[in-house]
């Protein structure tokens, strides 16, 4: 491959390129120009207070918020042009579950999973690594425990196979196996490909996790930290 | 041929969509025990209320039929779009890939199953409570699939507008009823027809009926995705 080939751009340019972002809550500029690039197989850490815009932030990438000025690519789409296009590509464990209580867990994650036009079978095997598989893939969502919906949005997000992980605040609620569970998901997302971004107050954990930490506060990048770890590529 | 792609993924989507607003329904019970023990009760107010004659219940008994029908199909629509609005559902959708048209055409085919199911229970309640004698079975079958189709994809388009919103409960019933007023009057005058032993009258009603539901399956195929967005 060549620099001037399309194939060789598209696979060294940043996944996420973000220039004076700006983007509105109603009157209130929660991203008030965010600068920020994260390379491919980066896990960026998102630091800061509560409404820093850290939530915001990924929404924003998810292509759930607009961004109403400065530029926003996300894996070669521009934010500002369609933001719906970078959608299916990403995946966003956020505070809400995404998950109907009524369904077991199974079918919660064949749903997602087939909406992602995903094989059924990735869904059988997101449940196995998260530990939903046998007598819990039976049980209404409606009926588990915090940790526990936590464990199936995550078996949602991981049957889809996003190229860009954004998650919000994913240890909350979860014991210490299912924290241990997520950041050995987010290292293997990183070494297969994958690109993440996580918010989290649990910073002794996540700082251990992440190449990059990025600390936000009044909707703008303050400072980033980019450590000497491996870059995942195995 | 792109379109063909298109089309099947739509239609792949909205299939998925049903399945699942299907499931869950037979799951929660909430048809069961909230939807048509409602409409079977509307059913014994109006016979209360024109019990004492027997005769203006029998001439009123298809428009009777049908408001039981709109309002109770009014719980099952706030229903399919409760359950999307719950615990950050509505953001998954929005992220899953999925059409929104087949999201659109999904929702629909679900409402309009759950108004099938609602309507030959209530023909049944009709048959029984008002003694009403059953003619012209092609025309009120013609009727009944015609009526469903319009409600349940006028509902679905109005649904997704009134589910962003705050006041979604009681806004929907507020918007959709006055849109839904010449689906009633046809729906009635068919079953009118019918029931007099004169289907040719009822016919031309079953006719508008199928314009209305073709005009709403294509605003709702094209307007759903913006309207979703809002929501």
């Amino acid at each position: 491959m060549e620099p001037d080939d399309p194939t060789f751009r598209s696979v060294t340019a940043p996944v996420v390129h973000l220039r004076g972002a700006v983007a509105l809550l109603g009157r209130f500029p929660a991203l008030a120009g965010v600068d920020l690039d994260v390379d491919r197989r980066r896990i960026v850490l998102l630091r800061g207070a509560n409404g820093a815009g850290k939530t915001t932030l990924l929404r924003a990438l998810a292509g759930l918020v607009p961004i109403t000025s400065g530029e926003a690519i996300v894996l070669g789409v521009d934010l500002r042009v369609d933001r719906r296009a970078v959608r299916h590509r990403v995946g966003l464990l956020a505070h809400g579950t995404g998950l109907y209580d009524e369904l077991t867990v199974a079918d919660n994650v064949r749903f997602w999973t087939r909406a992602a036009r995903a094989d059924s079978a990735d869904a059988d095997a997101a449940m196995a690594r998260l530990g939903l598989d046998g007598r819990l893939s039976d049980v209404a969502v409606g009926r588990l425990s915090t940790g526990q919906r936590r464990r199936t949005s995550l078996a949602c997000l991981l049957a889809r196979r996003p190229e860009l992980w954004l998650l919000d605040e994913p240890h909350a609620g979860l014991d210490k196996e299912g924290r241990d569970i997520v950041d050995d998901l987010v290292r293997d997302a990183a070494a297969a490909g994958a690109t993440i971004i996580l918010s989290s107050h649990e910073l002794d954990r996540s700082i251990e996790l992440a190449d990059e930490i990025v600390t936000l506060g009044g909707g703008v990048a303050l400072d980033e930290f980019v450590s000497g770890g491996d870059d995942h590529a195995q | 041929m792109n379109s063909c792609p298109a089309v099947t993924i739509m239609l792949s989507d909205a299939w998925l969509i049903a399945r699942k607003d299907l499931k869950l329904e037979i799951r929660s019970r909430v048809a069961l025990n909230q939807v048509i023990p409602f409409a079977l009760l509307v059913l014994v107010l109006f016979a209360f209320a024109l019990d004492p004659d027997r005769g203006l219940l029998e001439k009123a008994t298809p428009g009777l039929y049908w408001i039981a029908v709109l309002f109770s199909g009014l719980l099952a629509m706030q229903r399919s779009f409760a359950v999307e609005a719950a615990d950050g559902v509505t953001d998954a959708l929005r992220l899953s890939g999925l059409t929104p048209s087949g999201i659109y055409l999904g929702k629909t085919l679900s409402v309009a199953v759950q108004l099938l199911v609602l309507e030959v229970l209530l023909g049944v309640g009709v048959a029984v409570l008002y003694g009403t004698s059953i003619t012209g079975w092609l025309l009120l079958l013609a009727t009944i699939v015609v009526a469903t189709a319009a409600i349940s994809t006028a509902g679905t388009l109005f649904g997704v507008v009134a589910a962003g919103l705050r006041v979604r409960e009681t806004l929907l019933p507020l918007l959709l009823l006055p849109v839904l007023a010449p689906v009633l009057i046809g729906s009635t005058r068919a079953f009118e027809a019918a029931l007099s032993g004169t289907p040719s009258e009822g016919w031309p009603w079953v006719g508008l009926m199928s314009v209305f539901a073709a005009v709403y399956v294509v605003a709702g195929i094209f307007g759903f995705g913006p309207l979703m967005e809002e929501s």
